[in-house]
């Protein structure tokens, strides 16, 4: 069984859940069929057939866009993390742990 | 990664030159940094395990090469000129190495930055001469960044860098940071930097992609905790336009807890006092190392530690609920 771990943002559509079970050899098996399951995680994470641009999905803790894409293997006891593309840098690294949900960007830079 | 994408054009070389005798400002010792071997983390003899130590540029970090670059090529360009305030969304090394070349070469700096940022960043970068813009703490760095685009926009007085769409930053790690590593090293396996804009593995990878064509290019990439992945809704995702992931042989996820064990190991064995995220660079490093078996492995330690010690971190037994609150890098 594979672990599928959501991001608190995605929770929602997954009825909450913070990690899900799933089977499948291929990182599209597995999210197939965490999609079926819930329809509103699939379209969230998919984007005309492919992985949405703001979504990362890692495997074994890589990147799957440096690996096979969702052709990906995922081993039996692998953990699949979602994660939302956030871009580095130091503007929030230096702020306080105190900060607050930022607004959406609207087509503009989100960046730290 | 495939062929080279490096911006061409009227980029001054970030390169420092030979040079005898005293430099006439830091900005000629930007760069040049120094390349020590890791014997003592080195998994075995037969893999030479490299930190490219940025910390020991002028104002302290990686920034200093980007700063300069993104400036002269701006004047070069005719883009930028005397009477002109530089202005950045930035609270951390980039605003502290643009305050280092803005006092140098007489601009003035605006740095927009979160009103919770803490203290010691503003008065960091006031010492240094940069005037502060307060954004709403509860738009977090989306509200900083919005701000300085508007300000940018309705004042044209202003010139944004903006680091995470400046090809001048590719430029800077191409032909600094990479072509350094390519210079004193006869064969490289791997690099490794950490991933923030993209600009070191973008520009110093396709560098070393010349020189090494086999090479992997591997970026470690933070997993921060719950707390900060929750600031974030995909719909405010973000990737730096001069990021080009397809361009990465590896991009590894770091947790705060491994990134911190990075952090140790260098102080404790290597006696190197360096950056959150340099901690990340070594245990990517040293896992890759691992992998090839043998060979030669460069990792690029960004910053010192010097800016980290009031964190929590240090002294926490659950290092991840220690850090899970903040972004480190």
């Amino acid at each position: 069984m594979t672990t599928v771990r959501i991001p608190p943002t995605l929770r929602p559509d997954a009825e909450g859940q913070r990690e899900i079970a799933a089977e499948g050899s291929t990182v599209r098996e597995v999210l197939d069929e965490v999609g079926e399951r819930f329809p509103r995680l699939r379209a969230r994470i998919f984007e005309n057939g492919n992985i949405a641009a703001f979504v990362n999905v890692y495997v074994g803790g890589e990147d799957i866009r440096t690996q096979d894409g969702l052709e990906t293997p995922v081993a039996d006891d692998a953990t699949l993390i979602l994660l939302p593309a956030m871009a580095g840098g130091t503007l929030a690294s230096l702020a306080g742990g105190a900060s607050r949900p930022a607004e959406p960007a609207s087509g503009t830079a989100s960046t730290r | 990664m495939s062929g080279n994408t490096v911006p061409s054009g009227d980029t001054p070389p970030a390169r420092r030159q030979e040079r005898e005798g005293p430099a006439s400002s830091l900005l000629d010792l930007v760069g040049n940094t120094p390349l020590v071997e890791l014997k003592r983390l080195a998994p075995s003899p037969a893999v030479r395990l490299y930190a490219k130590l940025e910390g020991q540029n002028p104002s302290g970090s990686i920034k200093d090469r980007i700063a300069k670059a993104m400036v002269e090529t701006a004047e070069a360009r005719g883009e930028l000129e005397p009477g002109r305030e530089l202005l950045e969304p930035t609270s951390g090394n980039t605003g502290i190495s643009l305050a280092m070349v803005a006092r140098i070469k007489g601009y003035g700096l605006t740095c927009v930055m979160p009103a919770n940022a803490t203290p010691e960043r503003r008065r960091l970068l006031k010492l240094m001469g940069a005037k502060i813009v307060e954004s709403r703490a509860d738009e977090g760095t989306n509200g900083a960044v919005q701000l300085a685009l508007r300000m940018a926009e309705q004042d044209r007085r202003y010139f944004m860098p903006f680091q995470y769409a400046n090809e001048a930053n590719v430029r800077a790690h191409y032909d600094g940071t990479g072509a350094e590593i390519a210079d004193e090293l006869d064969r490289v396996d791997v690099l490794v930097a950490g991933l923030g804009t993209g600009g070191t593995l973008m520009g110093a990878g396709a560098r070393i992609h010349e020189s090494f064509p086999d090479a992997t290019v591997a970026a470690a990439e933070p997993l921060p905790g719950d707390p900060v992945i929750g600031l974030r809704s995909l719909e405010d995702g973000y990737v730096p336009p001069i990021l080009d992931v397809s361009r990465l042989d590896r991009k590894l996820l770091v947790t705060n807890a491994e990134s911190v064990a990075g952090v140790r190991a260098l102080l404790e064995r290597e006696a190197i006092f360096a950056g959150v995220s340099s901690g990340a660079v070594v245990h990517v490093g040293r896992k890759l190392a691992e992998e090839v078996g043998e060979g030669v492995v460069v990792c690029v330690l960004a910053d010192g530690g010097w800016k980290y010690l009031s964190a929590p971190f240090w002294a926490a037994e659950d290092v991840e609920s220690a850090m899970e609150n903040s972004v480190w890098w």
